[in-house]
């Protein structure tokens, strides 16, 4: 990344330690495939790397429109990647839409590719270019390599019989063959994954790999003319073992499975479809075998109930949804407070309010996770850095569930559900098991339902259990009984003991710990959540300019560490990054005292590392 | 439905809260037929659960010495789902009113009929929001007078048993809360595998007192309520009238039946898998026709959970849970000393 941003030659480096390329086009173009797949191949040379999905909400919107673009960017290097990079070095644009809604961000003297053949007069007025930019000299300030990757592909796939819209879909495989060709990637995995795909209509197999070999081809041929170079980027060096690349959806759905293995539990999931979160119903539908019963519901409100029923009976209930469906939740999280069963609540943020930016990324769902609910109804929240943090904070969220017979909010953002990452494949063996037993016999003095531990937790009694049969409910509980009791003296108790129950967590958790640079100091960046990447990108960079910053990521948003007060009182200044207009930052004031101060972006795009560091040295001048 | 039988009695279903129903409330009625009619259908209270909404009706399960779940308003049936998915051997009781189950939660009522769960639901029907003092509910009749409509309601009620029809219920039946019919119809719902759909007639004494007077009364009772019998003929009023199938029309009529000759009458027999008369029976207009009450539809077909746990072990079937083979999985590299290698 760092050495990327420094590239600013005409041609790329002839060994960059990082590379960050763009692929964008028409919604229908394949685009995300193509980013998949050349992630694949990229980790699989050893780079590290991080991918940012960005796509239109709209399924297929009118092809070669502006609004129809769907764009994937890969950042890959040979040194650590936290980020999918500011600015691209290489933009692959397939139509002038794509070109015109990327080119700005492409780094200036960067490399354009584009398909000529798509540059017609109606793709053109789509995109609303009155000239064609390919010709018109607009794009000087980059390198441009224009061609017609439409009919080079329709001459490549010719023996194969396809149709002109068929012929023209293996586009995708002709560009990511041209791009393997450029990053000198292994062409065979990506052979191996059409053949399986296309396993029963070989002829659409062979047509793809044909246009694959083609474009690789392309380029050995292209490279005597102009800025066209290969590149090899060697691998960044990683720990010895075994990797593999993983969305925040996949590695949450996996520690969800991990954390009720861990617990003994079955896992219940209750979903309704919502973007960006319904990639974990689909992930878990295929782990049955794991002791996992999925259940797409009515809506989202029968998604959670079904949840803390199936918790009442014994199983671990976990739901999960993005904003909108998360405000449905809200009454049922309540009803899993005051009934004090487990519950698992994974929240995909997205931008809002209402509909807002359903594909967009946002952090602005702090406040509702934390202060969303009616009365005084505290429930623990943990936020995801990264999509292979995911799976421990997953496995952790179930712990906390179990452990305190409470409902556990885990937030993530469309950025980490969508995003991909190698990760270390970790050793199960080393994850101790935290075993749940459900009570079957009445305690030392006879059955309380609503009796407690020495964590607050009361029992979890399962139906089916002869002789403690019991009504639990909505309603105010008696303290130990469980019975109705509106009394207020049982109410201020019974509310006390709820809060303290919830705030005790903070007994089971790591202190925290200062990511980069030192406790105590000038100046500490507060983070939650995605923002992890930039803000480590961002404070690396300064301290190597002998700057005096530290970084802070805050897993456990509530509670709260209970060494963070005064690890936040060590610094003179603390600034906190946040997609939203300063959630994290009232938080910290409010628990802390601190004069956190906010850096804020609702754009639906994640931070450039540029923009933090630009608030850095604002901050320490 | 479950395979289980334990001696108790009354005594054993009752606890030791206070039922906190007004005085005279048709809920006394409903409780009492219940806690007579576990011990008969051989329940265990360890393994029986009782799960509402919010409303009246709703506190039924704090009164039933049995597990007990009281929810959230109109979520009832997306609870007992999760309840029944996670522990299918659970004998699954909803208790539900008229504004709980089709109106805030009709959507739910809906789904959990279409998916045929196995569990009783027991609709107690008032046709008035009691609990939050009276205003009028999606089952009031046009023209009710309430708090919320001083000068009438003006929307049409709906149908509870039509609804759960129109839903996919197998198995629809009705009952008024101090008849001595009820316990057989709550038999018969839990012989039944599947989402059984009761609608009790309930009296709100306070707010909308003796509003089923007109069919309920046990004085004109031969008259207004035809009670059916799988495999008895449809008939009434002390067995003097019936209802035959009216040909032209496709609906049902009622015809008079001298001497007891109800086949030469035309009154048909009552067959509880015969969906098409079950869709006739739940819209028959009270007046011109007696209040159909009993069971009036009852053909059981595969459950939700069944097929659920069934699809979960098929999918399962021949593979070993392996934590560490599931965090594997997928396209893998592995580096040694710092070469990728596939």
């Amino acid at each position: 990344m760092a050495s990327a941003a420094e590239v600013n030659t005409g041609k790329i480096d002839a060994v960059p330690e990082a590379v960050v390329v763009r692929f964008a086009g028409d919604s229908g173009d394949g685009m995300q495939l193509t980013g998949g797949q050349f992630t694949l191949s990229t980790a699989l040379s050893g780079n590290d790397l991080a991918t940012f999905p960005d796509f239109p909400a709209e399924i297929r919107a009118p092809q070669g429109t502006l609004f129809g673009v769907s764009a994937f960017q890969i950042n890959f290097g040979s040194r650590e990647i936290n980020t999918a990079g500011d600015q691209p070095d290489v933009l692959v644009a397939m139509n002038p839409a794509a070109l015109k809604t990327n080119v700005e961000a492409l780094k200036p003297g960067g490399l354009i590719i584009a398909d000529s053949g798509e540059f017609g007069k109606r793709n053109l007025d789509k995109a609303k270019y009155e000239n064609n930019p390919l010709e018109d000299g607009s794009l000087a300030k980059w390198q441009l390599l224009s061609f017609d990757i439409s009919q080079l592909t329709l001459d490549a796939v010719k023996p194969f019989g396809l149709g002109n819209k068929e012929a023209l879909r293996c586009k995708n495989m002709w560009t990511l063959g041209l791009a393997l060709w450029m990053f000198d990637r292994e062409r065979q995995p990506i052979v191996d994954w059409l053949n399986q795909k296309f396993a029963k209509k070989p002829e659409i197999a062979e047509a793809n790999i044909a246009a694959l070999n083609a474009g690789h081809a392309y380029g050995e041929t292209a490279e005597l003319s102009g800025p066209m170079q290969k590149v090899h980027i060697p691998a960044a060096p990683s720990e010895p073992g075994l990797y593999r690349t993983i969305t925040g959806a996949e590695a949450i759905s996996l520690g969800l499975v991990a954390g009720t293995h861990l617990a003994d539990l079955p896992m219940f999931f209750g979903g309704y479809p919502i973007t960006p979160a319904s990639a974990i119903l689909h992930h878990l539908a295929r782990y049955k075998e794991y002791g996992v019963t999925t259940f797409q519901a009515e809506d989202e409100i029968a998604a959670i109930a079904s949840a803390i029923g199936a918790s009442y009976s014994g199983s671990l209930g976990v739901t999960s949804s993005s904003g909108p469906g998360i405000a449905l939740k809200g009454e049922a999280m309540g009803l899993a407070i005051m009934t004090e069963l487990p519950l698992v609540v994974v929240n995909s943020q997205r931008g809002g309010p209402s509909t807002g930016l359903p594909t967009k990324t946002e952090q602005s769902d702090l406040y509702q996770a934390v202060y969303g609910r009616n009365g005084d109804a505290p429930m623990p929240v943990i936020a995801a850095r990264s999509p292979a943090d995911a799976f421990d904070c997953a496995i952790e969220a179930v712990r906390i569930a179990v452990q305190y017979m409470t409902p556990v909010m885990l937030l993530t953002d469309g950025y980490i559900a969508n995003a991909a990452e190698p990760w270390a494949v970790p050793d199960m063996s080393d994850y101790k098991a935290f075993p749940v037993q459900h009570l079957t016999e009445a305690q030392d003095g006879g059955f309380k339902p609503y009796g407690r531990d020495e964590k607050l937790a009361r029992p979890w009694v399962k139906p089916g259990t002869p002789d403690l049969m019991h009504r639990i409910g909505g309603i105010e509980k008696a303290v130990d009984t469980g019975h109705i009791d509106y009394a207020p003296e049982n109410h201020q108790e019974m509310t006390e003991i709820r809060r303290d129950k919830v705030m005790g967590v903070a007994e089971s958790i790591d202190d925290q710990q200062v990511d980069l640079g030192d406790a105590g100091g000038k100046l500490a960046i507060v983070g939650w959540g995605s923002t992890y990447g930039p803000i480590h990108q961002a404070v690396r960079r300064a301290r190597e300019a002998d700057h005096n910053v530290s970084h802070i990521h805050i897993r456990n948003i509530w509670p709260m560490p209970k060494n963070l007060g005064e690890l936040l009182k060590s610094y003179e200044k603390v600034l906190v990054p946040e997609m939203n207009t300063g959630q994290l930052k009232t938080l910290l004031r409010d628990q802390f005292l601190v004069d956190a101060q906010p850096l804020n972006k609702t754009s639906g795009q994640p931070f450039l590392i540029a923009e933090i560091l630009a608030a850095i040295e604002e901050n320490l001048a | 439905m479950n395979e289980m039988t334990k001696v108790t009695t009354l005594k054993d279903w009752e606890t030791d809260q206070e039922v906190r129903w007004c005085p005279g409330c048709g809920d006394y009625a409903i409780l009492k037929a219940v806690q007579r009619t576990m011990p008969q259908l051989g329940a265990d209270p360890a393994n029986t659960v009782f799960v509402s909404g919010i409303g009246c009706s709703s506190r039924f399960p704090y009164y039933m010495e049995s597990y007990g779940f009281h929810t959230i308003h109109g979520r009832a049936p997306a609870v007992a789902t999760g309840v029944k998915l996670a522990n299918p051997e659970l004998d699954v009781w909803i208790i539900t009113g008229d504004g709980d189950a089709l109106s805030i939660g009709g959507n739910h009522t809906m789904h959990v009929l279409r998916r045929n769960l196995d569990c009783q639901i027991m609709l107690f029907n008032n046709e008035i929001y009691g609990l939050t003092k009276g205003q009028y509910s999606p089952t009031s009749r046009e023209g009710t007078t309430s708090p919320s409509t001083p000068y009438g309601s003006v929307d049409h009620p709906a149908s509870p048993c039509a609804f759960a029809l129109g839903s996919g219920a197998r198995f629809v039946a009705r009952g008024i809360d101090v008849h001595k019919g009820l316990p057989d119809v709550l038999k018969a719902a839990h012989a039944h595998k599947g989402a059984a759909f009761i609608e009790i007639f309930q009296n709100c004494i306070v707010y909308n007192k003796d509003v089923f007077e007109e069919f309920a009364a046990k004085k004109t009772a031969a008259s207004t309520q035809l009670w059916l019998t799988d495999g008895e003929p449809m008939l009434f009023e002390k067995g003097e009238k019936g209802i035959a199938l009216d040909n032209e029309n496709l609906t049902l009529k009622v015809v008079n039946v001298v001497d007891g000759d109800w086949e030469a009458a035309g009154v048909i027999v009552h067959d509880v898998t015969n969906r098409s008369i079950a869709h006739m029976l739940v819209e028959l207009p009270f007046g011109e026709f007696p209040m159909a009450l009993g069971v009036l539809y009852d053909d059981p077909k595969p459950t939700f959970e069944s097929a659920v746990v069934e699809q979960n072990r098929l999918a399962s079937e021949g593979k070993k849970p392996d934590l560490q083979a599931l965090v594997s999985k997928g396209q893998t590299w592995t580096v040694k000393e710092g070469r990728a290698e596939l």
